[in-house]
């Protein structure tokens, strides 16, 4: 899923202070997950922004609310209109729903109110971490299943460098060393020969360095495609 | 000859070869690589100039390394794979070529968040690049040395020549894999290898003994790391805190004996582990060279070139050989 934090209260309120209607709108899957964006934690944060608005004596409507999902239109366009009628809206949805409501809104700002983080997996309650980087081009099947570009530091393709420390990355003792975990994970995997092999410079381009990405399915595109001339 | 670097000559030659190191400034002003290679030349066969060791800002290695070249110091440039892509990484190798530089020695570098062990501000919250890896880095300057190719395929009309250097962390983990990825590096092309400071000589005979059986030690040349400790205080901090380094006890005792000895005296207290950081140096170096299949030392008195001299010739490595024609 997707992983996401709440900004600081400050950086918010900076963003609203000057806006007379804002809503404070959730997305109820991956940041509601990682209590970052959900709808309960918007309706927390119009609060605080109410609060501080009355403090400050600043007349403001703050209202909030929740999607299930800010990613596909069919999700909020039945609340449009609505969405509409506000000054601000600020997305406690990833960096991906703030983009696509913007983009879908017409004259209304669309402000962040999380910082998008990564993809994670949820460890433990309350621990959130790190596990692909979305390459576009995915070697698991080579280092035990285990990410080196999500996981190493350095993003090394060829083991661990000299930085290991009792299994620790250089950068921190509290950061797992992405490529002793790997050769461990091998060993156990009765596989490590496969580290044996040179892995070659990469084709980045399959990654954000190659622009923007787009994925499309010519069948399903197809099928909508007949789908709408039978309605017509 | 690959290369022709006087390195490779000596390496050649079967005699032992010895590299040190020299620093650049956090500084515009050359005077400082000046100085430094003024100490170390003729007291080593080539001298590595670091890449922004530590991630911290100083004079690039390319340009220390030519500074260095016109004091009569062979180089060993450095190249990180923090702070250039291929593309930098390829446009900087045939510059420096062109420039007269020989030697390369590729390395992953500090991550941008090092700061020199956070004694510094450093620049933490850079980007790093990492497009390729030390191991990718050193097959990269082979294809264009041996093939005249660009990695992307390109013609070269002119290869650039160097010496392919790669660095081993013996005592690094997990420890049974270290000999392999050595393997993929001199797979790759390093003609030679600088190892992480050895302080535990029988970590490293047990290390080597795992590279001869892989058959590596024919197809490269390894220098053992010799780091000259210079008081208890450093022997413990690298102990402690540098990867893939552990000193043992009996040395760091040895150490706070020539501390405690010269009294309450800092100056003195200074000097006596000083003179017992050579000694421990110039034992090290005996040590590692005796080990089959090691062909010659790195020897890396940091911030402390002037103690070369003394150190070599306690180790009967001076003079170093030289050539007629060179």
């Amino acid at each position: 899923m997707i992983v996401g934090k709440q900004k600081p209260f400050e950086e918010i309120w900076n963003m609203v202070k000057d806006f007379k209607k804002v809503l404070v709108y959730g997305c109820n899957t991956c940041v509601a997950i990682c209590h970052a964006g959900g709808g309960k934690e918007a309706e927390i944060i119009a609060s605080m922004i109410r609060i501080k608005a009355a403090e400050e004596g600043v007349p403001m409507e703050v209202k909030h609310a929740g999607i299930e999902r800010h990613c596909e239109p069919e999700y909020f366009e039945p609340l449009m209109e609505e969405v509409k009628t506000y000054d601000l809206v600020l997305s406690t949805a990833c960096g991906v729903g703030v983009n696509f409501l913007s983009e879908r809104i017409g004259n209304i700002p669309v402000y962040p109110g999380i910082n998008t983080e990564f993809f994670g997996a949820v460890p433990q309650a309350g621990v959130f971490t790190e596990l692909c980087a979305g390459c576009g081009n995915c070697i698991l099947h080579l280092t035990g299943g285990i990410c080196p570009i999500a996981r190493c530091s350095k993003s090394l393709m060829n083991g661990p460098c000299g930085g290991t420390n009792k299994g620790k990355c250089e950068i921190s003792q509290e950061v797992d060393c992405g490529w002793y975990l790997i050769v461990e994970r091998m060993k156990q995997l009765g596989t490590v020969d496969k580290l044996y092999a040179i892995q070659q410079p990469r084709n980045w381009s399959t990654a954000r360095d190659g622009g923007p990405r787009r994925v499309v399915l010519a069948h399903i595109q197809d099928l909508e495609e007949e789908e709408a001339k039978k309605e017509s | 000859m690959k290369s022709g670097s006087n390195l490779e000559r000596v390496i050649a030659s079967g005699k032992p070869a010895v590299t040190a190191e020299l620093g650049p400034p956090m500084s515009a002003d050359p005077q400082e690589v000046i100085h430094k290679a003024k100490l170390l030349k003729g007291y080593c066969d080539a001298a590595n100039i670091t890449d922004c060791q530590t991630a911290v800002v100083r004079i690039s290695s390319i340009a220390a390394a030519v500074l260095a070249l016109r004091e009569g110091l062979e180089p060993v440039m450095q190249m990180t794979c923090r702070d250039r892509n291929r593309i930098a990484m390829q446009a900087d190798l045939l510059g420096a070529a062109a420039l007269g530089l020989r030697n390369c020695l590729c390395i992953a570098g500090d991550h941008q968040s090092f700061s020199a062990a956070g004694k510094l501000k450093g620049h933490p919250g850079a980007k790093n690049v990492y497009d390729v890896d030390s191991i990718q880095l050193v097959g990269i300057l082979k294809k264009m040395r041996d093939e005249g190719l660009q990695e992307g395929g390109d013609k070269l009309e002119v290869a650039p020549k160097f010496f392919i250097g790669a660095a081993f962390t013996p005592g690094g983990e997990p420890m049974d894999y270290r000999p392999y990825r050595l393997k993929k590096k001199v797979d790759a092309g390093a003609d030679f290898i600088q190892t992480q400071g050895i302080y535990d000589v029988e970590m490293f005979k047990s290390q080597m003994e795992k590279v001869r059986n892989l058959g590596i030690h024919e197809k490269t040349a390894i220098l053992g790391g010799i780091i000259v400790p210079k008081s208890a205080m450093m022997l413990r901090y690298m102990d402690s805190s540098v990867a893939g380094v552990s000193v043992p006890k009996p040395l760091i005792d040895r150490m706070m004996k020539a501390k405690n000895d010269a009294g309450t005296d800092k100056k003195k207290a200074k000097e006596a582990q000083e003179e017992e950081g050579i000694k421990i140096a110039v034992e090290l170096i005996q040590q590692v060279l005796e080990i089959p299949g090691v062909k010659g030392v790195h020897v890396q008195a940091i911030e402390w070139e002037s103690a070369m001299p003394v150190i070599l010739k306690a180790a009967g490595l001076y003079p170093r050989p030289t050539f007629p024609d060179a």
